[in-house]
């Protein structure tokens, strides 16, 4: 069973030692390959995983210990045993410290070896069946795409599947990157509306009039460019979910007409005259403190109330941070699904410094992270240098000549996006202009929202 | 003929009487005809003076060299103790899938420093000879002590278990075809 997929690499300079332990193990139904010299073993640690490697220590060119040192890193999971003509206590030690297996000096009982390898194999059975065992744990930490092993997160997702099944407005409150639109997707996924259309819109990237007619669609002539009609993303989403991102933006009069929408369930399509029913339901997110907006008078009080039926606040990750280990390894996951890469995950070290960063962008800047690591990744772990996470954010490479204004903008803006992770309305704060601004100038610029593909509008 | 050839290769004439519980093993798990013959030439380069041992790989290359026309399989039985270089001793080798085996009674003699009676050790050897055969015909170690495919690393093993396969191993012999062809008599 637990055989078939135990891989077993022999290095060994001599040929008549790797054949001859190729064909005692491999009537063990052991998958079997050789190298020649630690260069070619480690390049088959590139390409494939290993249970054992049997490892001489005396080969010219790379030692044993040394391709010991560097499978241990390679893949920790690999149980390296080191096979020596004599017995000298002293590598013995060094090579059991830099975490060899065992220690065998050649020839070997035959029995010593059967038992050893049979040790081996049952241990890391069990070490795979703890790992199924936490799989099947981490689908108990999970909402749909969601996982959190955090407390206040598993009361929200209880809170959500049972707004889930209802049609009443939820409110979604959270730093940027918190997995605000995760949250409303999956809503909409667990409710009875989920084989119709979830419909995203972001309101802060779109002026106000681009916004309206967005969101209601518009008769033909309504306006100058307004060639045919056009439905709104009200109509879209009919009889299932809109998605209103960043509402902590809209202006005053959108408000308003937001409002009349909420209350009548119907919609005017501008430069229309007769109102049509929609029956959608909404999930709105905000980072802003819309609370406080009201109370300033930015927020239209009437609206928050229509808003605020059932509020999910998504705490930051800094306040979870029990979470990072689980969400990197299930991002880590799909990441690379999505591009193709295989990873058995991350090094002890690259996961102890995701702990300890404070992620001012959240789950999104971890994503982020992630990605980048996957992509410069060599080995079968990604590692922490890997990671890019350096000491300070800003760029240490200036342009050696003076830049043009509108460099000197891209670079800048560039910058600020990268440290903030990707949080748009914390760029904006910083640079002191509004949101609508700013994606004017990353489309400008060509700048990505990094990690994240531009809402279709 | 085809079938097992079996070949006598320690000193002197084939002793039938302790090969007789081999031969009918042999013939009843593997429904092969055997056929027992003395064989006098020994291969040159397979003993190894400082480990006072004979390596089985050498004798397997040898056979192969030698392979009778037309057998289904051949197999040598010595009192050479046989090695790989990697391991302290061997019961025997066979190629995995292949034509040839051998096994070795030198170590099956004894037990704890003192001869054993020698109708034991001819079971012992019947059941070696039936593992060896059984690696050519691509059966690997079977998990089932008392099957004759379990691994042989000590003597322990080896008394454990029967001179049969197991149930499992049975079929998988089975689909290899082979001992159901007519015999060719
Ligand atoms: N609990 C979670 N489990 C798995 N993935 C998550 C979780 N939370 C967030 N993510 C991932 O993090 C990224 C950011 O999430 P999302 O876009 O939903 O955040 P947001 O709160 O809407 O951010 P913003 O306010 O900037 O729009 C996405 O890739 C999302 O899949
Ligand atoms: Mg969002
Ligand atoms: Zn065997
Ligand atoms: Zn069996």
């Amino acid at each position: 069973m637990s055989k078939r997929t135990t891989r077993i690499l022999v290095v060994d300079d001599e040929e008549i030692v790797r054949e001859s332990l190729v064909s005692w193990l491999e009537k063990d139904g052991y998958t079997m390959d050789t190298a020649e010299d630690g260069p070619t073993a480690l390049g088959k640690l590139d390409s494939a995983s290993w249970s054992i490697l049997l490892c001489d220590l005396k080969m010219p060119g790379m030692d044993g210990l040394e391709v010991l040192d560097r499978v241990k890193k390679a893949q920790p999971e690999a149980a390296v045993v080191i096979m020596t003509a004599y017995a000298t206590v002293d590598t013995a030690v060094k090579a059991m410290k830099l975490g060899a297996y065992d220690y065998l000096v050649k020839p070997f009982d035959p029995e010593e070896l059967s038992i050893m390898i049979q040790k081996i194999v049952a241990q890391q059975a069990l070490l795979r069946e703890n790992v199924i065992l936490r799989k099947a744990l981490k689908r108990d930490y999970r909402f749909r795409d969601m996982v959190s092993k955090n407390s206040s997160m598993q009361q929200l997702f209880e809170l959500a599947k049972t707004a889930a099944r209802s049609s009443s407005t939820v409110l979604v409150l959270g730093e940027s990157g918190t997995g605000k639109e995760l949250m409303a997707r999956a809503i909409h996924a667990e409710s009875p509306r989920h084989a119709a259309p979830f419909v995203a819109v972001s309101c802060a990237a779109l002026t106000e009039t681009l916004l309206e007619s967005e969101l209601f669609g518009y008769e033909k002539g309504a306006f100058t460019g307004a060639m045919t009609r056009r439905e709104g993303k009200f109509e879209a989403a009919n009889r299932g979910t809109l998605f209103l991102d960043e509402i902590g933006d809209i202006s005053p009069k959108l408000q308003m007409d937001l409002l009349r929408v909420l209350e009548e369930r119907r919609v005017t399509r501008v430069g229309g005259t007769e109102s049509l029913p929609v029956d959608v339901r909404i999930v709105a997110a905000t980072n802003r403190d819309l609370p406080k907006a009201v109370h300033e008078d930015r927020f239209r009080q009437d609206l928050f109330y229509r808003l605020n039926v059932i509020t999910i606040h998504i705490p930051s990750l800094r306040e979870r941070k029990e979470d990072i280990p689980l969400l990197a390894e299930t991002i880590l996951e799909r990441l690379s699904v999505e591009m193709h890469k295989e990873v058995d995950g991350l090094s002890s070290e690259a996961m102890a410094l995701l702990v300890t960063h404070s992620w001012p962008g959240n789950v999104r800047e971890l994503r982020n992270v992630l990605e980048r690591g996957l992509v410069v990744s060599k080995g079968p772990l990604i590692q922490a240098a890997d990671l890019g996470l350096t000491l300070s954010p800003a760029k240490e490479v200036r342009p050696a000549h003076p830049a043009s204004l509108a460099e000197v903008e891209k670079e800048h803006i560039a910058m600020v996006i990268s440290q903030t992770g990707g949080n748009i309305s914390q760029a904006a704060r910083i640079l002191d202009i509004d949101r609508v601004t700013l994606y004017n100038k990353l489309r400008k610029y060509g700048l990505r929202r990094d990690g994240e593909e531009i809402e279709e509008t | 003929m085809s079938g097992v050839r079996l070949w006598w290769m320690a000193g002197g004439a084939a002793d039938t009487s302790f090969l007789s519980p081999a031969v009918t093993a042999i013939g009843s798990v593997y429904k092969l005809p055997v056929r027992l013959e003395t064989v006098n030439a020994r291969p040159d380069g397979a003993f190894d003076p400082r480990r006072n041992q004979h390596s089985s790989t050498r004798i397997l290359n040898w056979l192969s060299h030698h392979y009778p026309k037309g057998a289904t399989r051949l197999l040598a039985v010595t009192d050479y103790d046989l090695f790989i270089p990697i391991l302290t001793f061997v019961f025997g080798e066979a190629e995995l899938n292949g034509k040839t085996a051998i096994v070795s009674f030198a170590r099956l003699l004894v037990q704890d420093g003192a001869l054993i009676p020698r109708d034991r050790a001819a079971r012992r050897l019947a059941k070696e000879a039936v593992h060896e055969l059984g690696h050519t015909f691509g059966l690997l170690h079977c998990k089932s002590y008392r099957c004759v495919m379990a691994r042989s690393a000590s003597l322990k093993d080896v008394d454990m278990k029967e001179p049969a396969l197991c149930s499992d191993c049975t079929a998988r012999y089975a689909e290899t075809g082979i001992g159901k062809e007519p015999s060719d008599e």
